[in-house]
């Protein structure tokens, strides 16, 4: 059937900002189906809060709503606009449920819209558990024993057919979020409740255990003719039990013969068939018994979801584009495959490599988090590799994580030396635990399991891993004691070293992991390989597996005969990616890299992605003109470097990833374009930066670098606590602290960091109560073009990425903004800034001084970008290239006169005992923006994005410390007078009350009860402010704002957040929000 | 130890060996299923041929006494990336490299098999020589030069079996195997000719109700019709159609007289017996995931083939409409007989390994004899 012509405006829904669960693979689908749709020639409107998205870049809709993800937005968008239809199935879990609140309450059918993709019913069916069990049972399909609890009651009941372990899911939430395994019944018990409590329908599936089974996914599309496909069969590596977000996971399938993978394949089309998904691209999961074959479906998602993402990238088959078209009404053969250009989109994609994706943690940052891997999901990010073979993509995609491994690093011996001696009984317990438990560092364990001779078969016991993987890890290792007994070859040039480097190649293994082995460096080991000829050839992905000519650059390195580059000799430039989200580096950076790429492709060149990320934009085959999907290493890239031979290299955009490599690769020969390495170097070199703002005539909060605690005390005594300590050279706000007196130096220094001379500590006064200012500009070395000024709400201390900002600043005075301009100037003409500069200031007592400066692309580039109109990112890649501002027609700043502001999101829901307060390290995954007339309005629906409810009457419980007493004052009364009832601590209620805001006395948890978290938890309380310092109120306090958390309480850790929330709150009391598409503010 | 292939055009792969040591010759062809290499290694239409899998890690479920379609190993050498020693299934009983040693199947592995298969692609099948023994590459050069080519090759009587026999097995099931139909009633007499026969299309057609009788490829018609068939069935098979001339006269005269289905080398048969014509295609499709459509409902099913030739539709104008048509390369995948209960299909309905999208092809053919039968 063609397309459908009754339907001319379509509206997509968005996954809104960043969170554990939900990342930019959803900017990917969402990107993908705006194109194709406007390439269809309908109308299309966007909803998404989310600014580092490239889906809401003006250019991608016709209309583009930066609006809450929120029923009530999406009614007033419906509203105003009256689409046709709504897509709700590729903005993951939050389109799909923001559709279906609009769907039941009676929106779309008040307005005649048509859900398309998926149906109420299908979705219900698929995301109802009793729904999903009964379809699962009406086509004779088994799934785990299970029952459903909405209450304590119920959940004991159940637990008593399912027994132990068990698994508990709430329904309707995110990456399992509240769920988990409970081996007995006090964990069950609190689990069950955290549950219900998490799920929005109050309820949770009890399930029994397929804990140790194999688990697989399939990605199938369905269209309006009932033509089924499946797209890519994927095999987690962990076996059930850990979230699939959280495996390994390896596609196609490994260890199923074509009997058993058929039966899934059937099962699947039974599966999408009942549940009834009209159109597109659906993910269901199956556990696998490993001693029967026993098959049980475990879950659906009737939509576009990561995996869909993961396979999409595996294949070469873009399931979001082509899950649009089928929406309005295309049938798979009526679309062709971009790769082969000759066949249709209606087929199976088989693929001739193997595809492994490694998860990425930031447990570092919440070392009170519990880091075993369960059924709740808690990665940040992810890498995939493509390899040959499983070894080999592997070994790849570890050297993907960035987190400093090229390989299997012993996690107990020294590798260079013998590894099979015994352990100790402290390691052997070690190691047992490390095993026996899923946890990300487990993969390392297995290789040391397997270098003191642990048999495939003992792991397979503990771990429940398939022998087949572990085997593969078994050659890995036993390739590297081969590497080991062969330094002398090595050494001697002997000439067998050809082929033992080829086979150790072939195995994925690394330069830099190889030249460990072999005690030299890995520059060295390269000249050395190269000389012998050992170079990577770079195979196509196609979809056919070389059956049909692919017409997409779309590359992987590998060892072996045949190269399929076929590099041009364009005129072209390489853009390195930003490689896995993580916390403090995420798809802002992808989105940065994009609109490179975009630029220079419309500037003429060629453009080149380098990227190993499986989530993003970048990723995507028709983005750049042509992509390596490769490991973002020094040997990696210049392996690619070696064949395209480009005209300049980016590395700017990519964030911390590229950048680390500049010197390296341009010490190497590789024309770096940009600002240059060393003017990076000299605005990251503390002395160096020093020297150069001592010329400037600028300031700089009093500082020192200490090399023991002995130093760091003396130098925090010189300039006066509070003082801000990190380690050199660390990103994110890594091991950051504010130390406000000795003992807490102390501590600090002899816990949380090992200082030592190569390791020295900053130590820096810390401005309290400063005002952060965030500025990215434009620089051509000539000029300087100021892209926006942001103020952050909460006070510098916050990190950067987590506090709130406004666009443009909403309380500095014209002429501190103008004397920041012209520092910004100063600095970036100095440092020869080509491309983008990010400084941050601190503003006190009518000082102006510069914490940092970043001569690169900065996490804030979108949201300026989206705030301003203009597309800063493309424009500094044209600089990079060789453009002035003045020939791009650049000539003055974009002062907008409406007001934008981003809000944070945090995992803090996804770590039990993690505490929500914020600090110098950085916390949060994403971000959203809320855009309005005036700042008031613009907070409130920041805030609303972010997910925060914000009250219009209730109770206010305030709690701040001696310091911000002074400082609520207002807001309080602005609260009393406007209808809301304030319940506050003792302290604070004096206060409060002294200033004549009647308050009522609430007793702290250690007052006895009632006490204010048994208010919270009756949903007494509406809002919280509350603020702290020192340990011991921290620790005092820190059950007010976990349950604040969990029962979905607004709160404010700053009194800065607190007063903007109160005049945000004042103005949707006043008049209800409106929203406006992004084209109309520009 | 090394092993080399070379191919008729001068191309050489040097890479290790697995299963048997010796030396190979066959036509090389590649297959792009990603699962099922138990199921290839069985099947008969591979006699002549030496296979190479697109998927780069093979033997990784080893070998199990269930997945075989034929009672031996047919293809005469097989090609991989990367041979997995240790398997893991549950149903495993056997290495691949073990059992390709007792069937003494020479296997070369750590070949870029992408390689190999874009040079078959781009310049068409051809054969070639694996082997272990042969230290000089012109040598085996022109070994590989020497062999005839696969057109013009009648090589399905070679494979066929001697003499009539009872089938009885139906399909496989999870936790059951094979269904056994010994001593059921089944309502519809077929009568199958083997021309390299897959047991799964046996099992298929027990399992829609068929009492199968299987004939050797030359089994007279007039001795087939004796048994008063309610449907013939033409198999599947290795070579070229074309120079079985007597089969294809023995077809003919069973045209009319009863239902006939035929499958891949069956319908290329059955094209020749109607007065068609069949060529060789450049490099065939094999594989898992070929998109075809059925011209009667517009739908599309994802087909498992293996197939080197294919039937000339418009030499058959008048007699046969086209009934199935492959997506990909738009070659003739279906056909039916205006006059007669007749139709065929190029792919593999009988999937093994593929999917099963086209099973109900059998439930057509039955459809068909019942509605003969009535008539």
């Amino acid at each position: 059937m063609p397309k459908r012509t009754d339907i001319k405006k379509i509206l997509i829904i968005g996954a809104g900002p960043i969170v554990i669960g939900q990342a930019c693979e959803f900017d990917y689908s969402g990107t993908q189906a705006c194109k194709a749709l406007k390439e269809e020639g309908y109308e299309v409107v966007l909803l998404n809060s989310n600014p580092a998205t490239i889906m809401t870049d003006p250019d991608f809709a016709d209309r583009t709503y930066v609006e809450p993800v929120t029923p009530e937005f999406l009614e007033k968008i419906i509203e105003k606009e009256r689409p046709d239809a709504l897509l709700p199935t590729l903005g993951g879990q939050t389109a799909l449920n923001t559709a279906v609140a609009v769907a039941e309450n009676g929106v779309l059918e008040k307005y005649g819209v048509e859900l398309i993709g998926a149906k109420l019913p299908a979705i219900k069916m698929a995301e109802d558990r009793t729904l999903f069990k009964e379809a699962m049972e009406r086509i004779g399909l088994e799934v785990p024993r299970s029952g459903f609890a909405h209450n304590h009651a119920e959940a004991m009941e159940i637990v008593k057919v399912v027994g132990f372990p068990t698994i508990i899911r709430p329904s309707f939430t995110l990456g399992g979020t509240g769920g988990g395994i409970a081996y007995n019944m006090e964990e069950y018990e609190r689990m069950a409740i955290a549950g219900i409590d998490a799920s929005p329908t109050d309820e949770i599936l009890v399930e029994e255990s397929v804990i140790g089974w194999k688990e697989y996914e399939l990605e199938v599309m369905r269209d309006t003719k009932d033509n089924v496909v499946i797209i890519c069969s994927i095999e987690n590596f962990d076996p059930m039990g850990v979230h699939t977000g959280d495996s390994i996971t390896v596609a196609p399938a490994q260890t199923l013969t074509d009997k058993e993978y058929q039966i899934l394949r059937d099962a699947s089309l039974k599966i999408i068939r009942e549940i009834g998904v009209d159109t597109g691209g659906s993910n269901i999961q199956f556990g696998i018994n490993p001693r029967d074959g026993r098959l049980a479906v475990i879950e659906m998602n009737p939509r576009v979801s990561r995996s869909s993402a993961l396979a999409s990238k595996a294949t070469g088959f873009p399931i979001a584009k082509i899950a649009a078209k089928l929406a309005v009404g295309y049938s798979l053969d009526e679309i062709r495959n971009d790769i082969t250009r000759e066949t249709p989109a209606c087929f199976e994609p088989t693929i001739d490599y193997v595809v492994t994706k490694v998860p990425r943690f930031t447990f570092e940052k919440f070392p009170a988090a519990d880091a075993t891997l369960t059924t709740q999901m808690k990665s940040v990010g992810e890498v995939m590799a493509i390899g040959r073979t499983f070894k080999e993509s592997l070994q790849k995609a570890i050297r993907s994580l960035e987190i400093g491994s090229c390989g299997f690093e012993s996690r107990l011996f020294d590798i260079t030396e013998e590894t099979r001696r015994a352990l100790t009984q402290k390691e052997q317990t070690l190691l047992q635990e490390k095993l026996r438990t899923a946890n990300w560092e487990r993969l390392w364990y297995l290789g040391d399991a397997l270098r003191i001779g642990m048999k495939v078969d003992e792991l397979y016991a503990v771990t429940g891993i398939d022998p087949w993987f572990l085997n593969n890890m078994r050659h890995i290792i036993e390739m590297e004691d081969e590497l080991k007994s062969a330094r002398h070859v090595f050494e001697k040039r002997l000439p067998e070293l050809v082929e033992i480097l080829r086979d150790a190649k072939q195995y994925g293994f690394s330069d830099r992991f190889i030249a460990r082995l072999w005690q030299t460096d890995e520059e060295s080991l390269r000249q050395v390989r190269l000389s012998l000829g050992v170079r990577p050839v770079f195979k196509r992905v196609d979809t056919c597996a070389a059956e049909f000519v692919a017409h997409t650059p779309y590359l992987y390195s590998t060892y072996e005969e045949e190269c399929e580059a076929d590099a041009t000799d364009r005129k072209k430039i390489m853009i390195l990616g930003g490689g896995p989200n993580r916390i403090g580096q995420g798809i802002e950076f992808d989105y940065c890299c994009v609109h490179g790429v975009f630029a220079l492709a419309g500037d003429g060149y060629e453009t080149i992605m380098v990227n190993c990320n499986p989530e993003t934009v970048s990723t995507d085959y028709d983005t750049s003109d042509r992509l390596y999907f490769e490991p973002l290493t020094y040997e990696d890239v210049l392996n690619i470097v070696d064949v395209e031979k480009p005209h300049g290299v980016i590395v700017q955009f990519g964030g911390q990833t590229p950048l680390k490599l500049a010197v390296a690769l341009e010490k190497a020969g590789v024309p770096i374009i940009g600002t240059s390495p060393d003017s990076i170097d000299m605005a990251e070199d503390r002395e160096r930066f020093q020297v150069m703002l001592h010329k400037l005539h600028l300031l700089q909060p009093a500082n020192g670098t200490a090399r023991s605690f002995e130093e760091a005390e003396k130098i925090a005594e010189r300039i006066g606590y509070p003082v801000v300590v990190r380690p050199s050279y660390v990103l994110g706000g890594r091991a950051m602290e504010i130390v406000y007196e000795v003992e807490d130096l102390r501590r600090y220094m002899h816990t949380a960091v090992q200082a030592s001379p190569e390791h020295p500590i900053l130590v820096d006064k810390f401005l309290d109560a400063a005002i952060e200012i965030d500025v990215d500009a434009l620089c051509d070395g000539r000029e300087v073009i100021i892209g926006g000024i942001m103020e952050h709400i909460e006070e510098a201390g916050i990190h950067s990425g987590d506090s709130a900002c406004s666009l443009p600043p909403y309380s500095i005075s014209a002429e501190t903004a103008d004397e920041i301009r012209r520092q910004t100037g100063l600095m970036a003409l100095e440092l020869g800034v080509r491309g983008l500069m990010n400084v941050q200031f601190a503003v006190k007592d009518g000082l102006i001084y510069i914490l940092e400066v970043n001569p690169r692309a900065s996490r804030t580039v979108p949201f300026v970008s989206k705030a301003t109109g203009r597309p800063l990112a493309k424009l500094a890649a044209l600089i990079m290239a060789g453009k002035t501002l003045a020939e791009l027609g650049i000539s003055s700043e974009i002062r907008p006169s409406h007001t934008a502001v981003k809000e944070s999101v945090f995992p803090f829901v996804k770590f039990p005992g993690v505490d929500t307060i914020l600090g110098p390290e950085m916390k949060s995954t994403g971000e959203v923006m809320g855009i309005d007339a005036d700042f008031a309005r613009a907070f409130a629906k920041a805030q609303l994005g972010a997910g925060v409810r914000l009250p219009l009457s209730g109770k206010v419980f305030i709690s701040v410390r001696d310091s911000d007493k002074k400082h609520i004052v207002t807001a309080a009364k602005k609260l009393y007078d406007n209808g809301f009832e304030l319940l506050a601590t003792r302290g604070t209620a004096a206060h409060l009350a002294e200033k004549g805001i009647p308050v009522t006395v609430v007793n702290k948890v250690t007052e006895g009860r009632p006490h204010i978290v048994d208010a919270i938890k009756n949903n007494e309380v509406c809002m919280v402010f509350n603020t702290t310092q020192g340990a011991q109120a921290v620790a005092d306090s820190f059950s007010i704002r976990r349950n604040t958390l969990m029962n979905n309480v607004a709160y404010f850790t700053t009194t800065a957040g607190a007063k903007a929330a109160v005049d945000g709150i004042l103005a949707m009391l006043r008049k209800d929000l409106d929203v406006k598409p992004l084209q109309e503010y520009l | 130890m090394k092993a080399v292939l070379a191919l008729a055009d001068g191309r050489v792969f040097q890479g290790r060996s697995f299963g048997a040591t010796g030396e190979a010759t066959g036509e090389v062809v590649f297959n792009t299923a990603m699962s099922g290499y138990q199921e290839v290694l069985t099947d008969p239409s591979y006699k002549g041929q030496m296979v190479t899998m697109t998927y780069t890690q093979i033997g990784n479920t080893g070998i199990n006494p269930e997945d075989v379609e034929s009672s031996r190993l047919y293809l005469s050498g097989f090609i991989v990336k990367e041979y997995q020693e240790e398997y893991s299934n549950w149903r495993a009983t056997m290495s691949l490299g073990d059992y390709l040693r007792e069937n003494g199947i020479v296997g070369i592995q750590g070949i870029d098999t992408r390689a190999l298969t874009r040079h078959l692609r781009d310049k068409g099948a051809q054969n070639g020589v694996i082997s272990t023994i042969d230290p000089d590459l012109e040598s085996m050069v022109k070994k590989a030069r020497a062999l005839p080519s696969m057109a013009g090759q009648d090589l399905a009587t070679g494979v066929t079996c001697d003499k009539p026999y009872h089938w009885t097995e139906g399909l496989w099931e999870l936790g059951r195997g094979y269904g056994d139909f010994t001593g059921r009633d089944l309502s519809y007499k077929v009568v199958a000719y083997d021309f390299g026969i897959k047991f799964n299309i046996l099992r298929c057609l027990v399992s829609a109700g068929c009492d199968v009788t299987v004939v050797p490829a030359t089994f007279p018609a007039e001795e087939a019709l004796a048994l008063k068939p309610d449907g013939i069935f033409l198999s599947n098979g290795p070579g070229d159609p074309e120079p079985m001339t007597e089969v294809i006269c023995n077809i003919k005269k069973l045209v009319g007289k009863a239902p006939i289905f035929g499958i891949c080398l069956g319908h290329q048969l059955l094209g020749l017996a109607l007065g068609g014509r069949t060529m060789k295609l450049k490099f065939g499709n094999h594989g898992s995931n070929l998109p075809v459509m059925d011209l009667a409902t517009h739908k599309v099913e994802i087909t498992a083939q293996n197939h080197g030739f294919s039937v000339d539709i418009a030499s058959l104008a008048g007699t046969c409409e086209l009934a199935h048509e492959n997506l990909n390369d738009m070659t003739v995948e279906g056909m039916r007989c205006s006059a007669h209960p007749i139709f065929s299909v190029q792919h593999h309905p009988e999937a093994s390994p593929g999917p099963h999208d086209s099973q109900y092809l059998f439930g057509r053919f039955v459809e068909m004899m019942e509605k003969y039968r009535k008539a």
